[in-house]
């Protein structure tokens, strides 16, 4: 992770959309009226939706709304890392976890084919459609290598089918997020080895034990001793 | 109280106290960074670590700690020597060897406690962080590299200053303290931050490889840049004040100062007067003592005392208004005022112009109006004081008088005296709860005071708080907020106007006198008044630049003075450095001219004066004492006088913070803070 620091280039000002404003308001309107900057995440998370990342002017303008010190904002954009605070592809910005599990499973290959169909990581490519970064553990590691474009995780990656969600979200499609290499979720690939004792599932392995604080049973009434635990 | 043990000594503490506290109760040393009395308590330096039982078998950070009945306080074992020497082996990690060149050395906590709590060497052989410099305007230098992130600087702007401008952004490694884009802090008390620092993250700017520490001569005097009387440390060099500050005083100042009481002090080494001056043929020449007295005495001598006046500035000691006065008085001159602003104070019993509630017991308000006030520029350590009532949820206040930031909220009233006079039939929230108060203040200032119609505001002001009974058992409320460090000593010695005798607006019109001594009197418009001038001070400033005869004085820094705060605390100022060139202490220039009057001063040294001051008026002999705390048997309601109000809404007297007095004037330092606040202005303004 390097120095998070606002863009060199900022726009001149920034406005909510009518749709966002509605639901900054909603945020807003949500926490008492003293407490008001609780809504700056939620703020904050909307103009990236709206923008894709977070300018200078949106930072004013969130503070000016929350009635909060713009520094405050500040601090708090630049605190998670989840808020882009450069721009990003317009069409796709790629995340692409570089973590161990991932790097294990093939990541470094993915890193050549965005290198090579991109560019250099955190620059927007030359027609602003697309952009990527490396980023920590995205917790999908049961799917490695993965990488989050724009908001779905697209999972069990080669070069060849990442090269391939890249050349459709260039070509204007919408492509499928999740597995592709044919599993559903993160259920094991082809036949299950492991946990096939069926004697898991139905109880039979569990151990008895006596669950404290239950209910008393009327009957035992006359021993009013404490459970043991 | 609860008692707990701390290293197997029982100590006896406060419920709520900490850990920290606890041990430093019994005498212990708890090393530490990011805490701080007056702060809010951070615990992320985690330099204060101790062993406690019970408790889980491991360090403690004592600062957030409370401490408990029976607990027991262990601050020397071996598992806290090792943790401190790991936290500080830590903390030196990313901080650099640059100590020969940092401007903290000599007075950083880091290097302190690096030599008595560290290892005694470094195991760390990798490259160190760096980060970028900040700008923070022309106060604070940054050297960011050195920052160890304690925050302590954004606890102190956020919380005392209520001016949040600084902040810690981005996260973990690269974690950096700054100002939003690098504006630079508008605070009046930014430079606070400086002595916060506990390490040589945050500097002085003017003050830059200067000297060092042990370089310096220290001299603990007070402060004149406003009426509060401020605790300071002057540091001195050779002939020059090098820096100034605070002293820790929880009466006064609490251990904060002003940015002009901090920086104004490069002007006491510009624009001085260091020889005496007489006007030949329309210009100035430097003369010798004896031909400035001389032409002084010819002029004098052959002026009836009615056409004799006596105007005296803010920033003067007690000794040499007293000097000024007895001088005058014995050649029968009945035109004297201390009140360059032209105050309608003075006349009536001495709580009348005092801060009475004390600025320790103003804490216990519940209710405070403001009178054409502005605290945060007239006064801003006071407010930061109304601030942190008003954090701590124990204060309303109410303003009548210009609608400014405070940095705390405020019913705001109305502007000018109609809305004064309305109040006490007002059924506004406020006032309702002014009436109902337990000890309810009203502080009036020099906005509503220092107007024509001033005697007939105070009678409206005064008339509100008889009805709300500001004036209680056990309580006073009537509060005066004055901005001249020499005012209150002014008025409390009757230099004011004798019976039939001209105030300062009569003395300045257009032949009304015929020689007119101004007594480091710059604040006045003396260029209308065709009078004879004969100017005592320090600085080639407004007074200088129309006098006639010039006497070079002593700054407040170079002579021993008492001077009396606004709540009537008199304080004594001692000198740091010798007057400049010729110059002389101001009473020793008025006796010695006394003599070449005919009328020689029954003083011939500074103890003879305070004594015959002590003699006079008993008030001054009281040190360091603050009366307000005396329950008085005084009548707020008789204070004014009738007469026609304007309309005008109340206008604090001071345009530019920075800019208030001659020191002030004269100070780069404070020039640049002017045009940056000047130009902070404009931009919110557009």
């Amino acid at each position: 992770m390097s120095v998070r620091r606002l863009a060199k280039e900022q726009p001149a000002s920034f406005a909510f959309s009518k749709d966002s404003q509605a639901k900054a308001d909603w945020w807003k309107a949500k926490y008492p009226a003293a407490r008001k900057q609780s809504a700056v995440i939620p703020m904050l998370w909307l103009a990236q939706k709206q923008e894709g990342w977070i300018s200078e002017p949106a930072i004013q303008e969130i503070a000016k709304q929350l009635e909060m010190p713009v520094i405050r904002v500040l601090e708090v954009a630049t605190f998670y890392v989840m808020f882009q605070l450069q721009p990003v592809g317009k069409v796709a910005f790629v995340q692409l976890c570089g973590t161990t599990p991932c790097q294990l499973r093939g990541a470094l290959d993915l890193k050549a084919v965005l290198k090579a169909k991109i560019g250099d990581a955190n620059h927007v490519s030359a027609d602003g459609k697309f952009s990527w970064e490396e980023v920590e553990c995205l917790g999908a590691c049961c799917n490695a290598p993965m990488a989050a474009i724009n908001d779905y995780y697209y999972e069990d990656l080669t070069p060849e089918s990442l090269a391939q969600i890249l050349d459709d979200f260039a070509a204007g499609k919408d492509p499928k997020p999740g597995s592709y290499d044919g599993r559903g979720a993160s259920e094991p690939k082809g036949a299950i080895h492991t946990l096939t004792d069926p004697k898991l599932y139905d109880g039979s392995y569990a151990k008895k034990i006596k669950i404290p604080n239950l209910p008393e049973k009327p009957k035992a009434s006359k021993a009013k001793s404490e459970p043991t635990a | 109280m609860a008692i707990a043990k701390v290293n197997g000594v029982e100590v006896e503490f406060e419920p709520g106290m900490t850990v920290l506290q606890v041990a430093e109760l019994a005498g212990e040393e708890i090393p530490r960074f990011c805490y701080h009395e007056r702060l809010s308590i951070a615990g992320n330096c985690r330099m204060c670590l101790v062993e406690v039982k019970p408790g889980p078998p491991k360090p403690q950070a004592s600062c957030a700690l409370p401490a408990a009945e029976g607990q027991e306080i262990f601050t020397k074992t071996p598992m806290v020597k090792k943790a401190r020497e790991g936290v500080m082996e830590f903390l030196l990690i990313n901080h650099p060897l640059d100590c020969p060149i940092c401007d903290q050395g000599g007075e950083c906590d880091l290097q302190d406690q690096a030599v008595g709590y560290g290892r005694d060497d470094s195991r760390y052989d990798e490259n160190k962080r760096a980060v970028e410099e900040k700008a923070m305007g022309p106060l604070i230098k940054t050297v960011m590299t050195r920052c160890i992130q304690c925050t302590r600087c954004v606890r102190f702007i956020t919380e005392v200053a209520g001016s949040p401008e600084i902040g810690l952004i981005s996260r973990g490694e690269d974690v950096e303290i700054t100002t939003y884009l690098g504006a630079a802090v508008t605070s009046e008390l930014s430079a606070n931050v400086i002595d916060l620092c506990p390490v040589g993250a945050l500097t002085s700017k003017p003050y830059a490889f200067e000297a060092r520490p042990w370089e310096l001569k220290k001299t603990e005097s007070i402060d004149v840049m406003d009426a509060l009387g401020s605790w300071i440390r002057v540091d001195a060099r050779g002939s020059a004040v090098l820096r100034v500050l605070p002293r820790n005083n929880d009466d006064v100042n609490e251990e904060w100062i002003s940015d002009k009481t901090r920086y104004a002090v490069d002007g006491l080494g510009r624009q001085r007067l260091d020889r005496p001056y007489v006007r030949v043929g329309g210009s100035l020449k430097p003369a010798t003592w004896a031909e400035a007295f001389a032409a002084i005495a010819a002029k004098i001598k052959t002026t009836a005392p009615e056409r004799i006046g006596v105007i005296a500035g803010d920033l003067q000691d007690a000794e040499s208004l007293k000097a000024t006065k007895d001088l005058f008085t014995a050649l029968g001159v009945k035109n004297l005022d201390s009140r360059q602003d032209g105050a309608a104070l003075g006349a009536g019993p001495r709580e009348s112009w005092l801060f009475n509630s004390t600025i320790a017991g103003i804490e216990n308000a519940d209710v405070v109006l403001f009178v054409g006030a502005n605290p945060r520029i007239e006064a801003p350590v006071l407010n930061a004081r109304f601030r942190k009532q008003w954090v701590a949820g124990k204060t309303r206040f109410g303003v009548i008088g210009e609608q400014a930031d405070l940095t705390f909220d405020y019913d705001y009233l109305g502007a000018g005296a109609k809305t004064l006079a309305g109040l006490a039939k007002s059924k506004s929230d406020f006032v309702a709860a002014l009436k109902a108060a337990e000890r309810p203040a009203i502080i009036i200032g020099q906005g509503a005071l220092a107007r024509a119609d001033g005697a007939a505001i105070l009678k409206a002001a005064a008339g509100l708080a008889k009805t709300v009974k500001v004036v209680r058992e056990g309580w006073n409320g009537w509060n005066v907020l004055h901005t001249a460090a020499a005012r209150v000593a002014g008025l409390d010695m009757g230099f004011v106007p004798a019976e039939g005798g001209l105030a300062t607006a009569d003395m300045l019109k257009p032949g009304a006198l015929d020689v007119l001594f101004l007594l480091g009197a710059d604040e006045c418009e003396t260029a209308a008044s065709d009078a004879f001038k004969i100017y005592l001070g320090t600085h080639g400033d407004n007074g200088a630049h129309k006098a006639d005869v010039i006497l070079p004085g002593a700054a407040y820094t170079e002579k021993n003075g008492l001077y009396v705060n606004l709540e009537g605390r008199v304080q004594m100022g001692r000198r740091a450095v010798f007057p400049k060139g010729e110059a002389k202490e101001d009473w020793s220039i008025l006796r010695a001219l006394s003599e070449v009057l005919g009328h020689k001063l029954p003083y011939d040294s500074l103890d003879q004066l305070r004594a015959k001051l002590f003699a006079d008026h008993p008030t001054f002999g009281q040190i360091d004492y603050a009366p307000g705390s005396v329950a008085v048997s005084f009548d707020v309601g008789a204070l004014g006088a009738d007469g026609e109000v304007s309309d005008a809404p109340f206008e604090s007297p001071i345009k530019a913070f920075h800019l208030t007095n001659p020191v002030a004037r004269a100070s780069v330092t404070m020039a640049e803070c002017a045009a940056v606040a000047s130009g902070a202005a404009k931009i919110a303004a557009e």
